[in-house]
């Protein structure tokens, strides 16, 4: 039976929509079953990679850094891509021109630049795509 | 026949236009299309049997199959015994195994 594969186009911006933490909830489980994984990145969501992110403190609760343990989606990301490094592959794409508009190029290891024809093969080749778009 | 799976994330209280998921799952099951609607997110407040003005009722008299994400209803204090009897509890790994079956059209809304 040939390998499936699941692709998934993402439009948020990271820390805006629960729509990320789904995409990011399907991305794992579908790892996890060893289906790959193709995801598009595509405007603001090309900064869910971003790796300038950095986890704070609580000044108004008094809280360090570490007590707060603030996820980062740089680190979800991160961690899908170590799941999905091989076999199942997961392939994270990010459209170029969001990512220059956005100047979000520093992005964790393991994720690409591309643009929309990447997404068409990515679509074509896979078993289902499902966009997330923005509300 | 194609199987459609609609991902409602929207709560119905909130945003009018998750009609469209009526209007349009209910037209593909009259044609015989096999039809899910997964609830996710603030969807699932929709499937309180006290949401009495919750349109999810009415696709399930005309046989549409809806599930609610485990996840969310856990995130938002509803317990199972809450639930509108037509929805079942499901899970963002039955989500994946009916993205992945031939021949489904995926649509989030």
């Amino acid at each position: 039976m040939p390998k499936k594969t699941l692709t998934l186009a993402l439009m948020d911006p990271p820390y805006e929509s629960a729509n990320t933490t789904t995409a990011f909830r399907i991305i794992s489980s579908a790892l996890k079953k060893g289906i790959n994984v193709n995801v598009f990145a595509y405007e603001g969501a090309v900064s869910l990679s971003m790796k300038d992110q950095a986890p704070h403190a609580n000044p108004v609760k008094g809280t360090t850094v570490e007590q707060e343990d603030h996820p980062t989606t740089k680190a979800f990301v991160s961690s899908l891509l170590g799941i999905g490094k091989e076999d199942p592959l997961l392939t994270w794409v990010n459209c170029g021109l969001c990512v220059d508009e956005r100047g979000a190029g520093n992005c964790v290891e393991g994720a690409k630049r591309g643009g929309p024809a990447d997404f068409l093969k990515m679509a074509q080749e896979s078993t289902n795509t499902l966009v997330i778009p923005t509300k | 026949m194609t199987r459609y799976l609609f991902i409602e994330s929207r709560d119905p209280f909130e945003s009018r236009d998750a009609q469209f998921i009526v209007h349009t799952a209910s037209a593909l099951k009259q044609r015989g299309d096999d039809v899910t609607v997964f609830l996710v997110q603030n969807g699932v407040l929709a499937a309180r049997k006290n949401a009495r003005a919750s349109h999810l009722p009415q696709l399930a008299e005309i046989g549409v199959n809806l599930l609610a994400d485990d996840f969310s209803l856990r995130e938002r204090g509803i317990r199972g015994e809450e639930i509108n009897r037509e929805i079942r509890e499901s899970s963002i790994d039955n989500l994946v195994d009916m993205l992945v079956q031939d021949n489904t059209k995926a649509i989030w809304h």
